[in-house]
């Protein structure tokens, strides 16, 4: 079980390499501190918001657009976090 | 270790504009093309080119090619080659059209044609006056072209292997290119990608310096591997800077934010642009303002706990001007700089931003090495294009709107020749060099069983920041000198890396090792290709190199109007004369670059 959390989180952070330098530091910020409280619903949330395209990715973590998905919205909050 | 065999008519490495441009070319000609690319093609850098595509369709008032060449080698402060200058501005129309007919979604004008803004560098009738050249789709350019065209690969068949990790050039005895080995991040599986036709389109590799505007994956890879395989690599001492990076992080801060009134200051609040351009201030152009930036540091008037950014104040600015004008700031500065820059001063630093030199190639786009006494002799097999190429349309500097202009051009060009070569080849293709696979295998294993090495990120960092600190913006003789020595050191512990996660399945801190070991070999080809030219030309600007009327602004034609080639095995260099004779018009020649 271990080792499968381990091969889904390195998965999730191979996507959270983009075409924009912002997203690369905030994923990379986000994965500082919260790789270890990530639970499976985190983990599925995450996987949508990768889904999206660069620039409307970065307009949700910028706050310049918002969803209405609860999911998305927690995800995007902890990205958010300075 | 294990692998498998696939075979192809042609592999590209590379999913940005040049690899998709150039991977059309050969579906539509029916040949089995695999595209293999490290993240989703959409998720190429080439989405954060966001000013535009150059042509001289003329839309809005009368243009010209022949304008458009003369900007482009004045730009490049004649290092360009104006055979491959001329090709690039003859085929921007066709080039722009085709994208338009594959979907592009181009601003346009009331008449329906494509609309065209002005851009920096772009003048008409030989630099007269400020021309709109630039074609755009709002600002997601290059998201625009890249989602064009990978609906037209998905047309034409081309088959994508995504998140594969290339690895090496598979390369014969004879020297012919017959493709790469690769690895599949999701499984670890080792393929060897047999080719007849082989295209690196892998980008730049901005990751070699510490404050750069790259996104991670700007790796070098395909520079990394060319160099492995004994290729040289051209005029690597040239990269573009950006005078306004948030510092630590190197996320752009565009020039309007000066344009809006924004000061530089130093430790000691000083607007020190005042004694270094009188007149423009703040406003002087890039490289002006990045050299004093550099020097106010080095100087000790540099602001932090270490002295190493300076500052970019907007704190008197109303604040419904830089929300209304400058939409973006706000959010970089909270984000990335931590700064409410309404209130206080943000960081900034000079930040690497493109890459001119690259993978020597001509205009058609085939890699391209000194043998027999020819200095540009075609690597058979072998081709490259966009920013990981050396055709070369820069030179010693890049015009905005001209990156995007390469890579249409020249993926298109290393597809059309692919796809004649494969046409006048025998069927079969040639037999694979197991010495070469051996060497990937080699290499991999080494990382697998490593102990006592170096730790990948510390590496990566020294890599970084011994290239910011001794071969950045603004070059001095003993910094450069200095820096050859650390970079060798520091190659020296990128060779004994070691990883603790041995996984097979998506294993990042494999990949990267494995793209450490190519970020190297562009700081060493950087470093060492800088330290040996004495003067200054274009984007590479040297402390000693004196200003006299026969080296204006230190350039100096006399010795230095030639390409660098540098060659991993022993650092050594060589250097092969800039083409200066265009395909069909005059030369254009030589003088001093001024604006």
């Amino acid at each position: 079980m271990e080792e499968d959390r381990k091969a889904r989180i390195n998965r999730l952070k191979w996507h959270c390499r983009r075409s924009l330098l912002e997203l690369d530091l905030a994923f990379d910020r986000f994965w500082q501190r919260h790789e270890d409280d990530l639970d499976v619903q985190g983990e599925a949330a995450l996987e949508r918001l990768l889904e999206l395209q660069d620039h409307d990715l970065w307009a949700l973590v910028i706050g310049r657009e918002v969803t209405g998905d609860q999911q998305l919205i927690a995800i995007i909050a902890r990205l958010q976090e300075v | 270790m294990t692998y498998t065999v696939r075979k192809f008519d042609a592999v590209i490495v590379g999913a940005g504009g040049a690899g998709l441009r150039a991977a059309i070319q050969l579906s539509e000609a029916g040949f089995k093309t695999a595209v293999l690319t490290k993240v989703f093609p959409t998720r190429s850098h080439t989405v954060a080119a966001q000013g535009g595509v150059a042509a001289s369709l003329g839309n809005s008032e009368e243009d010209h090619w022949h304008w458009h060449m003369y900007d482009t080698v004045k730009g490049s402060d004649w290092l360009g080659d104006q055979d491959a200058i001329e090709f690039m501005c003859r085929k921007a129309n066709e080039v722009v059209v085709e994208l338009e007919h594959y979907g592009m979604p181009f601003d346009r004008l009331d008449n329906g044609k494509i609309y065209q803004r002005p851009f920096g560098g772009h003048m008409s009738n030989f630099g007269e006056k400020p021309v709109r050249r630039s074609c755009a789709a709002a600002d997601r350019t290059g998201h625009a072209m890249l989602h064009a065209m990978y609906q037209r690969n998905i047309k034409v068949n081309t088959q994508f292997f995504v998140e594969w990790q290339a690895l090496d050039l598979v390369r014969d005895a004879e020297g012919d290119v017959l493709g790469v080995t690769a690895m599949d991040m999701e499984t670890g599986e080792i393929v060897v990608f047999h080719a007849k036709a082989t295209i690196f389109a892998t980008g730049g590799s901005g990751r070699i310096y510490y404050s750069s505007t790259n996104a991670f994956i700007n790796t070098g890879d395909g520079l990394g591997m060319a160099a492995r395989a004994g290729i040289p690599l051209e005029d690597m001492e040239f990269w573009q800077f950006h005078p306004t990076g948030v510092a630590g992080a190197g996320v752009l801060i565009t020039e309007g934010v000066r344009g809006e009134g924004g000061i530089l200051r130093n430790s000691a609040g000083e607007r020190f642009m005042e004694r270094y351009a009188p007149n423009a201030k703040d406003l002087a152009s890039r490289d002006v303002v990045s050299r004093a930036m550099t020097t106010e540091i080095n100087e000790g008037r540099g602001c932090g706990p270490n002295g190493d950014y300076v500052l970019l104040d907007i704190t008197h600015l109303p604040p419904e001007t830089i929300m209304k004008r400058l939409p973006g700031i706000h959010e970089i500065g909270i984000q990335f700089a931590g700064v409410d820059c309404l209130k206080e001063p943000l960081p900034v630093v000079p930040t690497c931003h493109y890459q001119m030199g690259g993978i020597p190639t001509n205009y058609l786009g085939q890699v391209v090495v000194p043998k027999d006494g020819n200095q540009s002799t075609p690597v058979a097999g072998f081709y490259a294009a966009g920013e990981c190429a050396c055709a070369s349309v820069h030179g010693a500097n890049r015009l905005g709107t001209n990156s995007l202009l390469d890579l249409l051009v020249f993926g298109k060009s290393a597809g059309e020749t692919a796809v004649a070569d494969l046409k006048a080849s025998v069927k079969a293709h040639k037999p694979l060099p197991q010495e070469s696979i051996d060497r990937t295998l080699a290499r991999l294993d080494r990382l697998n069983h490593q102990k006592d090495g170096a730790d990948v990120h510390q590496t990566r960092l020294s890599m970084q920041r011994t290239m910011q600190k001794h071969a950045g913006v603004f070059r001095f003789k003993g910094m450069l000198a200095e820096g050859v020595e650390r970079m060798a050191e520091i190659a020296e512990q990128v060779a004994q890396t070691q990883i603790k996660d041995k996984s097979q399945v998506f294993n990042t801190a494999r990949i990267e090792a494995l793209e450490l070991d190519n970020l190297i070999e562009v700081a060493k080809a950087t470093i060492v290709s800088a330290n040996a030219r004495t003067e200054s030309r274009g984007a590479h600007v040297r402390d000693d190199a004196t200003d006299t009327p026969q080296t204006p602004d230190g350039r100096d034609d006399k010795n230095w109007l030639k390409h660098t080639l540098w060659y991993r095995e022993g650092d050594r260099l060589d250097y092969k004369p800039v083409q200066m004779k265009p395909m069909s018009v005059e030369t254009i020649e030589l003088k001093k670059r001024a604006y």
